[in-house]
């Protein structure tokens, strides 16, 4: 299956999807499937309007061009800062906003109930969805230094 | 019961008209209402010439009688006995009769035929199941009810025990101080006062003695506080999941006739508070009356008319406790029901919000809130009246017994009979034993507030499903998914909504049910799931009656899609996965695409792994529809039931669930209920139902070519298509 479409990317940095009856639709966007439980499994190339296109069984199984292009429009697409550590948070009552340091430098985040933390299926893993829709990851709370540790508790 | 009294073919001669030479008695009907609805007893006899009614006069010859007709309104029941011209008599009796009714009934419609009256055990069988709704008793709780807890409290029987020597040893501990108080007294300070020195040797020895069972009571009052708690909290965890695992168990019917928020707060607070009981006020109980009874035998040992003297108004406390115990005894309950109001009131509006807010009717739920707090206050004040007087008088008690307990060891010591040490020994012991009988005296109100926990816990537990698990289950591996509904009644409560249903399924066969709201539809589709089990005839499963088949075991085979979907709080996976959890994800992506949800769900941020709310807020319906289409599509199941799967959505949507539906049904037995007939279409035979009875069957074409009730039904629909009625002009002025 994952032969019978190429995949190229115009000028204008979209991506290019040609099936096997050869219509070509530009700006194709791939997607997880399972974005949390199963990042690597199931990816979809959705058309401009929605449908989907191909369906990809596992990223591993393309040939190395597609999948690094996908891979890269991946990336662009998914902003989920991994945070690694909660310098400060300014109320142990929500609405709360946390000092934090993430993977991609330091910032802060709302935090409006603790609702919106949301506990993974990974041993310790939570995604902290942020006031404004930003989603921030923890990998395993327990790897955290001490004092993210204390402060998240108190949100637990 | 009522069955038994009307089997015996002879009767003994009290009968209010005397029976003929050979006549013979086939049934009695014992009547409890007269003509007029006024309570009344009364019988009514059958016999093979005649049926005998209840003023001894009136006797009506068989040969003379056409018809006996039986009809139920609101709890009422009628007989109306007919020749061919016009009504003969009219007998009323309450529902509790019917079955003996209705036996009288086909013994009489028997007799008419001229048959051989045997007995047809099977259907008195059927219809004696009914009138299985038993009204719950409303006596106040007895305390006895705790003890049923024992059965919860078995598996730690280990550490209750060990908690209970603890106990032992821990009171018997606070009981030396005062004891070592008297050769304090005695030995070194009146001895020191008549001109002795102090003996620091003594003092020492005594003092330490005082600090070690201090210490020793430390310990032992931890430990066994430590071990008793950790008990009692896992007896109040074991009793939260069994009540709420039996409550899952219990049939729909039980879900129907109870308010959420009652439920919730049995299971929530009741629980707790139970455990509180146990961990708190029973253990200080049990420490109370193992230090009274200890106390008591120490004075004893010391001096006998002391004591005597200071238990006195022991008894007197008793009996009040007694008293006020009958008192608060009711106003418990009634608290706990009216706490149960304020929740419920809450678990209504909360989930109706939307509706609350359209209708700006927030002050008037805000009204009924407030209402069920002043109800809950009214009640508090009444048992607060009785209950605040209580304590004070205690207090009084005591210092009362104090005072005597001064003026009788003051008397004795002035006649020598005993010393100092031994009346301060007696009055150290005797206010700590107050303090304690003040305290115990709290037992009454937390005994009481626990059993009626209790009590509401039970009633759980001990309601049996309406749906009985049966004995011995008749495994059902693989059905072919064939349905024979055989002479189907129901009734709920006092109302008959299913007469008379007899159906044969085919495998693979799409069914419609078609009628008005109310012509029993769902009722018949919930007896198919065994939501609820017939009370007359049966439905069979390839020769297999329902009820012997265990329920889970049945359900499997079931796929509802329901006109509401409830999505769960989780993920779109967990979701779709609900009723198969070990799911592959290649399995759940399968049942999404065949119920066309696969690309919404990418759309959605995580994809499958994106959170639905409680009811699935961040969907639409249409999109929730398609999900819990994609969850029955997983199960595979060999029946499947769509409620109205489509009537909340608009054309477009359900043209697009249509499409799923399609791939769902192939293959498979379905039964689907829809108000809007075109989405019918595809259905191999349409059920009419009208007023729990089925009038017509037959195809689209068969029944609008019979122009019968289904033509009527349809045509009224699709004038209203056409032609939508005129608005606002029909509207009066000023309303728009």
């Amino acid at each position: 299956m994952s032969a019978a479409f190429s995949l190229t990317r115009t000028p204008f940095g979209r991506l290019v999807f040609v099936g096997a009856d050869g219509t070509a639709q530009e700006a194709v966007v791939p997607v997880r499937a399972f974005a949390l439980t199963a990042p690597d499994e199931g990816i979809a190339l959705l058309s401009a309007e929605g449908h989907e296109l191909v369906w990809i069984e596992r990223l591993a199984d393309l040939p190395p061009a597609q999948r690094t292009l996908i891979e890269e429009e991946l990336s662009r697409r998914e902003f989920m800062p991994v945070i690694e550590h909660i310098l400060a948070v300014d109320s142990y009552a929500t609405p709360s906003t946390w000092q934090i340091e993430t993977d991609r430098g330091a910032t802060q985040l709302l935090l409006k109930s603790e609702d919106d933390i949301r506990r993974l299926n990974g041993p310790g893993a939570l995604l902290i969805a942020d006031g404004n829709g930003i989603h921030y990851l923890i990998r395993d709370r327990r790897q955290l230094d001490p004092l993210s540790q204390k402060i998240l508790k108190r949100f637990l | 019961m009522i069955l038994a009294a009307m089997t015996p073919p002879t009767e003994p001669a009290s009968l209010s008209s005397p029976l003929e030479p050979g006549e013979r008695i086939v049934a009695t009907l014992e009547l409890d209402l007269d003509e007029q609805l006024a309570f009344r007893p009364g019988r009514l006899v059958l016999t093979e010439r005649r049926i005998l009614g209840p003023d001894a006069a009136q006797s009506w010859p068989l040969s003379a009688c056409a018809h006996l007709h039986h009809y139920d309104h609101a709890g009422i029941g009628t007989l109306e006995l007919a020749d061919n011209t016009a009504r003969l008599a009219l007998w009323r009796y309450t529902l509790g009769r019917n079955p003996a009714a209705l036996r009288f009934e086909r013994e009489f419609n028997r007799l008419k035929e001229g048959l051989a009256s045997g007995s047809s055990a099977e259907a008195a069988d059927a219809e004696t199941g009914e009138g299985g709704s038993t009204a719950e008793p409303t006596t106040p709780p007895s305390t006895w009810t705790l003890l049923r807890l024992w059965r919860f409290a078995r598996p730690y029987q280990g550490m209750l025990l060990a908690g209970f020597l603890l106990t032992l040893a821990a009171t018997a501990a606070t009981l030396v101080p005062p004891y070592l108080t008297m050769p304090l007294m005695d030995d070194v300070l009146i001895p020191y006062q008549n001109g002795t020195p102090v003996d620091w040797t003594k003092v020492s020895w005594l003092l330490g003695g005082l600090l070690g069972a201090a210490l020793l009571a430390w310990g032992l009052g931890w430990a066994r506080t430590y071990i008793l708690a950790l008990v009692s909290e896992r007896i109040g965890a074991d009793l939260r999941t069994t009540t709420y695992e039996h409550l899952l168990k219990l049939s729909l019917e039980y879900f129907g006739g109870k308010r959420t928020g009652d439920l919730l707060a049995r299971i929530g607070s009741e629980t707790d508070r139970i455990n509180v009981f146990l961990s708190l006020h029973l253990l200080d109980f049990a420490t109370d009356v193992l230090m009274i009874a200890m106390t008591a035998v120490i004075l004893f040992s010391i001096n006998p008319w002391l004591a005597l003297a200071t238990l006195l108004p022991l008894p007197i406390i008793a009996w009040l406790i007694h008293m006020v115990r009958d008192r608060l005894r009711t106003g418990f309950e009634q608290i706990d029901r009216v706490w149960a109001e304020v929740t419920s009131v809450l678990a209504d509006t909360i989930p109706g919000i939307r509706v609350v807010k359209a209708f700006a009717q927030e002050t008037r739920e805000a009204q009924r809130f407030r209402d069920a707090n002043r109800h809950n206050l009214e009640v508090n004040d009444r048992l607060n009246r009785v209950w605040s007087l209580f304590a004070p008088t205690v207090g009084l008690l005591t210092e009362i017994g104090v005072l005597v307990v001064w003026m009788f060891g003051i008397w004795l010591i002035s006649k020598d009979s005993i010393t100092v040490g031994v009346l301060t020994a007696f009055l150290a012991y005797i206010t700590r034993f107050y303090v304690r009988l003040d305290s115990m005296s709290r037992i009454v109100s937390v005994t009481q507030k626990a059993a009626a926990g209790a009590k509401r816990i039970f009633d759980i537990l001990d309601h049996v499903s309406s749906v009985p698990e049966p004995a011995h289950p008749v495994s059902l591996p693989a059905p072919q998914g064939g349905i024979e509904i055989r002479a189907v009644h129901f009734r709920h409560g006092n109302r008959a909504i299913l007469r008379g249903i007899d159906l044969d399924i085919r495998p693979g066969e799409m069914v419609g049910l078609v009628g008005h709201s109310g012509s029993g539809k769902s009722t018949l589709v919930n007896l198919i799931c065994r939501f609820y089990d017939v009370t007359g005839g049966a439905i069979r499963v390839e020769g297999v009656d329902l009820r012997s088949i265990a329920v889970a075991d049945w359900r499997k085979h079931i796929g509802l899609v329901l006109q509401e979907p409830f999505l769960f709080f989780g993920t779109i996976a967990e979701n779709i996965a609900y009723g198969k959890p070990d799911a592959t994800r290649a399995e759940i992506v399968a049942a999404a695409r065949a119920a066309h949800a696969h690309e919404f769900i990418l759309r959605q941020p995580f994809g499958y792994d994106s959170l639905v709310g409680e009811r699935g807020q961040s969907l639409s319906g249409g999109e929730r529809q398609r999900i819990s289409i994609a969850r029955a599509l997983l199960i595979d199941p060999k029946i499947l039931i769509l409620d109205e799967a489509t009537s909340a959505v608009d054309t477009e949507t359900e043209f697009e669930i249509q499409r799923a539906l399609n791939n769902l049904i192939r293959g498979r037995t379905t039964i689907a209920i829809a108000h809007r007939l075109s989405t019918l279409r595809r259905a191999d035979r349409l059920i009419v139902m009208e007023r729990g009875r089925i009038v017509e069957i037959g195809n689209h074409d068969d029944l609008m070519a019979r122009e019968g009730h289904y033509w009527r039904l349809y045509m009224a629909q699709s004038r209203q298509l056409d032609a939508p009625p005129p608005l606002g002009e029909e509207l009066p002025e000023g309303a728009a």
